[in-house]
């Protein structure tokens, strides 16, 4: 992973939101040394939005996350974002599906734009091919309240892919909700060693339900259902491994 | 002492005997274990410990372990009570109050509703640097108004943590009603937590404190009562804002513990009357974030004074009290019997309570507390309704209005639409409003969300009229219009669509003009606006009789406006009363010159 690049980004990142707080000052009388009567808060926030262990029916048994974390102020931020899993009894570790630092922008009062670099690889090892990529894409919540995420990548090698990622919280009560949710990925260009192909690659729906225990703390059972299409589907049958698939889950929501 | 006060508030001999037995009472006070304004027996000359009488008083303010609701809690302090003690005035004295910060960080306090010099008021960054710790800051200012006020930090989110006390004046003549006995009711709202964090979830988490959000229970609820058509549209809308409904208060009893006094309702803090008296409640919102609708089930309260300035008398069962108001109510209870003083929060999420009783130890019926009503059209602004398709609109009245609480309704057919023709028409030469007329879009004639108007007679702002009309009857030069702004979302607040760190400069009124401010809320909650320095003459439609307030409840959607006599040269903050939504921004100085 190249560090020069995450470096230079957040370098300017951090310049973009100390400018941001700066107390406008045309036409108060009060004098230089006096504090502003209103201090901006940069603020931060982790969340993992699932931590779980899918079993599915004809695959192997992984841990699963999908986290992000963000520091900033209502409009300028600094989003760290990651997908993962670590495949149980594969010999291997974990793996990134994306590892990603972004900044973000606060372009209308439900969107945010993002962009950035990524990568996507192994966790501390090389059990897994590599490549960093660069993204831009858009968070926020559509008319309706579907949370959104899509977001496009050009890899170092010049490969393009996109995804889409929908979530939408139905409260049953207070604490119960039922969190429908579906990713859509597709690519322009084959790439073997990812096991990406061209087109339409994947789409997976789940349904949990979860309880909040409190705000912070969710713990959610539900399943899911993913089919690989076209060239993607090819890869996968020639390596033995199912196209379609549907599972089991069990994890927690967790905001810090 | 004691003489100064029979000259304002004849006491009579059995009076005076009274307080003196509440001198054995006094003693748990003593141990500062609560503000002794919070006495049962109420503000009798002979019961002076722990209220700061003036002109001079000094003000410790320090951050301490103190028991609240029985659990351990570090509050700030004031003199050793928090809340913190009553300050007693008296119009005509020049106040002397000396701060000192006991503090590791900066403090400050606004007298707020006071009409005082620019840099005595009190505002870091505003009127003077603030206070550092260690140090002690003078305010001096001669006292030139009477009624009942209070006070509270103006720096960062200390008010949250009890940083705050009434603040009471008595008038150097004879007031417009007579009174045996008078309490203050300070209502709070108390958290175990760290203001910063709750401040750090509205930012981060949208609706982290509501749990009374809408359910698929409630959607089948409303398909059986009003139809699935009507229901599937009002949900649609609401959905397609991506707004919750029931977004009523951002911070809810689920972290708050209302206080009354600095006691909890568990606590049943006991305010105490001889039957047949004649008694004087001096309520004051000290909240952070908390809207109350304050009733005493079997007395009816007559309103005599509104943000310290009396008003005709208005008899009601119940009034709404807005984060910073203040209002004075008498009651006659006639019977030896108990009654509970019941201040329910907006959202219903919780109730701060007390009693008012003959004796010590006495309790009445607490009232259920009502369902969290659902916010409806009247939300989504009275500008947005001109614009809108008339059938659909009549559709959703049709459907949707009919289960919902009245006043929504009257708002919709009765001040917005008939509103506009009738006082359109009372233009003036500049064509301008008459100075006092209500403007379209206002809803004065109703109280606000979750209030059902045929239950019980409730105080609204139309019933506001001034006892007599306030000296600067001019009409007005010029308007100045200001919307409320915010993005739920990002918990951001602000005027014009700007936060206090996007604008550039202060709002200007030239000196001694004679303004309209005119207030749009675009949001979907009320707003508590606050003018320092200078008191708002509320356009209620009361013509020459229009009331002045520090403090204006704005209802979503509405619109309402105020006379401004700009005769306070300098520089004085104006903002929305709720904390964290000043905080987030809301806020502005405004600079006359």
């Amino acid at each position: 992973m190249n560090t020069r690049n995450v470096r230079t980004g957040a370098g300017t990142v951090l310049a973009m939101l100390t400018l941001s707080t700066a107390y406008a000052e045309e036409g108060y009388d009060a004098p230089a040394d006096w504090p502003s009567p209103m201090a901006e808060h940069n603020m931060a926030m982790a969340l993992f939005d699932r931590l779980e262990y899918a079993v599915p029916d004809k695959g192997h048994e992984e841990l699963v996350w999908d986290f992000q974390a963000w520091y900033g102020g209502d409009v300028n931020r600094v989003y760290l974002k990651s997908e993962g899993e670590n495949v149980q009894g594969d010999g291997e570790d974990a793996e990134f599906e994306s590892l990603e630092l972004l900044y973000s922008r606060l372009i209308a009062d439900f969107w945010e734009l993002q962009g950035g670099i990524g990568y996507q690889g192994g966790v501390f090892s090389d059990d897994h091919a590599e490549r960093s990529y660069g993204v831009v894409g858009l968070q926020g919540v559509v008319p309706y309240g579907i949370e959104t995420d899509v977001a496009l990548r050009v890899s170092d090698e010049g490969d393009v892919s996109a995804s889409l990622e929908g979530e939408y919280d139905l409260r049953l009560t207070q604490r119960f909700y039922l969190q429908p949710r579906t990713e859509i990925a597709v690519a322009g260009s084959e790439v073997e060693e990812f096991g990406v192909g061209e087109g339409l690659n994947s789409v997976r729906v789940g349904m949990r339900l979860g309880y909040e225990v409190t705000r912070r703390f969710a713990p959610y059972v539900g399943g899911y259902w993913e089919k690989q299409y076209g060239d993607t589907a090819d890869l996968a049958r020639h390596h033995g491994d199912p196209t379609e698939d549907s599972g089991f889950v069990a994890g927690v929501r967790l905001m810090f | 002492m004691a003489s100064s006060r029979v000259i304002t508030h004849p006491l009579s001999r059995r009076q005076i005997l009274k307080g003196g037995a509440a001198l054995g009472l006094g003693s748990a006070a003593a141990l500062g274990l609560r503000p002794s304004w919070a006495d049962p027996w109420g503000q009798t000359s002979v019961y002076a410990k722990g209220v700061e009488e003036g002109p001079e008083v000094s003000l410790a303010i320090r951050r301490e372990s103190i028991l609240i609701d029985g659990k351990k809690a570090r509050p700030f302090s004031i003199n050793g009570e928090s809340p913190g003690p009553m300050i007693r005035l008296k119009e005509g004295q020049d106040a002397v109050l000396r701060v000192t910060n006991l503090l590791d960080e900066p403090t400050s306090i606004h007298w707020h509703g006071l009409i005082l010099p620019p840099g005595m008021d009190g505002v870091p960054g505003v009127s003077f640097p603030g206070i550092a710790p260690g140090e002690t800051f003078t305010y001096r200012f001669p006292v030139r108004q009477n009624g009942t006020y209070w006070y509270h930090s103006h720096s960062g989110l200390q008010e949250q943590l009890g940083h705050a006390g009434p603040l009471v004046i008595d008038a150097a003549e004879r007031e417009p009603f007579r009174y045996d006995r008078e309490h203050v009711l300070l209502l709070t709202d108390w958290t175990f937590e760290d203001p910063m964090s709750v401040f750090r979830n509205l930012k981060t988490a949208e609706g982290y404190y509501n749990f009374q959000e809408r359910t698929i229970a409630d959607f089948f609820a409303d398909v059986r009562e009003k139809g699935l058509a009507a229901t599937a549209e009002m949900r649609g809308m609401w959905a397609k804002m991506r707004m919750s409904s029931r977004d009523i208060a951002d911070v809810t009893g689920s972290t708050y513990t209302y206080l009354l006094n600095g006691h909890s309702p568990e606590e049943n803090w006991t305010a105490l009357f001889r039957a047949g008296e004649r008694v004087r409640l001096r309520v004051i919102n000290g909240s952070a974030m908390s809207y109350f609708d304050v009733r005493i089930p079997g007395l009816k309260m007559t309103v005599v004074a509104a943000d310290g300035q009396p008003v005709q008398p208005v008899p009601v069962d119940e009034f709404r009290i807005g984060v910073a108001e203040t209002y004075d109510v008498l009651v006659a209870p006639e019977d030896d019997t108990a009654y509970t003083i019941f201040a329910e929060a907006m959202d219903r999420s919780g109730y701060a309570r007390a009693t008012l009783a003959p004796r010590e130890g006495m309790a009445a019926e607490i009232p259920e507390r009502r369902k969290i009503a659902d916010r409806g059209m009247e939300a989504m602004g009275a500008h947005d309704m001109e614009g809108m398709d008339h059938a659909e609109m009549e559709g959703v009245a049709d459907g949707d209005m009919e289960g919902m609480d009245h006043s929504t309704m009257e708002g919709m057919d009765h001040s917005n639409m008939q509103g506009m023709s009738d006082e359109r028409s009372r233009m003036n030469a500049n064509g301008m409003l008459a100075a006092g007329a209500a403007q379209p879009g206002s809803r004065y004639d109703q109280a606000g969300i979750g209030i059902d108007p045929e239950a019980r007679r409730m105080l609204v702002y139309r019933d506001l009229k001034a006892f007599t009309p306030w000296p600067d009857r001019r009409e007005p030069e010029r308007e100045l219009e200001l919307h409320l702004t915010g993005n739920m979302e990002r918990y951001m607040w602000s005027f014009d669509g700007k936060k206090f760190s996007e604008v550039s400069g202060p709002i200007h009124f030239n000196k001694d003009e004679r303004l309209r401010l005119i207030l749009v809320n675009d949001t979907m909650m009320e707003h508590p606006i606050h003018l320092h320095g200078m008191w708002m003459e509320l356009e209620n439609g009361q013509g020459e009789l229009i009331p002045r307030k520090h403090t204006l409840n704005v209802k979503p959607g509405e619109r309402v406006s105020a006379l401004i006599t700009a005769d306070a040269e300098g520089s004085w903050a104006f903002h929305c009363h709720l904390l964290y939504h000043m905080d987030a921004g809301m806020f502005r100085v405004v600079k006359v010159s």
